[in-house]
């Protein structure tokens, strides 16, 4: 049993676990979608560490994430607390070099 | 229910009013599945996340069945740009058919 206090209560802490927290379906080691596999790839891809929470194993944490973010599909990434966006927007900042910058500002060197 | 192309296009069009839209369904025909390229004025000054965060909203209704989604939401600027290294691009169909309907569509869990 879990209210959506608890749950929003959850999610704040995951997304303040570490500088970049990534909700997926699968892992980090074994993506179970292709959106979510490309977001992985981008970010290993810059060295960037990051903490992944499987949204396929928690059907709280699923419907959960969708709502704090208000952003209604997965993966989403967040930096610093902070929600960046989902696998376009990761890949366009990739593309254009914005990523880099970012990761900068958060300490990470790519 | 399967989302009707045509209706993701109406809705973008309507509210969007863009200079080159391209919507293409990769499902076969489904309609659970879209990628999306769309040029407006609207866009402007605006960041990814809040460009993708309006188209998301004008399809929220749709989002609910859309199992996939991918955005690219580009200023009337950004697409000179564009289509000035590839002038390919600008010749394409603004709007596509859905492919082959006669295929038999698989129903994906996503």
């Amino acid at each position: 049993f879990s209210s959506a206090v608890d749950v929003k209560q959850r999610i704040e802490q995951m997304v303040k676990s570490k500088d970049i927290v990534v909700f997926m379906k699968g892992n980090a080691q074994q993506p179970m979608c292709g959106f979510s596999k490309a977001v992985v790839d981008i970010l290993n891809m810059h060295g960037a560490k990051f903490e992944s929470y499987n949204v396929l194993a928690d059907e709280d944490l699923r419907s959960g994430i969708k709502e704090y973010s208000n952003w209604p599909t997965i993966p989403q990434v967040f930096f610093k607390g902070e929600f960046i966006g989902g696998c376009d927007i990761l890949l366009e900042m990739h593309r254009s070099g914005e990523l880099v910058d970012e990761l900068k500002k958060i300490g990470i060197k790519s | 229910m399967p989302v009707l192309q045509s209706q993701v296009e109406n809705k973008l069009r309507e509210r969007l009013d863009p200079i080159f839209l391209k919507v293409e369904d990769f499902s076969d025909g489904c309609g659970f599945k879209y990628n999306i390229f769309i040029v407006s004025k609207q866009f402007e000054g605006q960041s990814l996340l809040q460009r993708q965060r309006l188209v998301n909203e004008i399809l929220k209704e749709e989002m609910n069945d859309i199992h996939a989604l991918t955005q690219k939401c580009v200023t009337p600027e950004q697409w000179e740009k564009m289509v000035a290294e590839n002038p390919d691009l600008a010749k394409q169909d603004q709007v596509q058919k859905p492919s082959d309907s006669t295929k038999k569509c698989e129903f994906h869990q996503h």
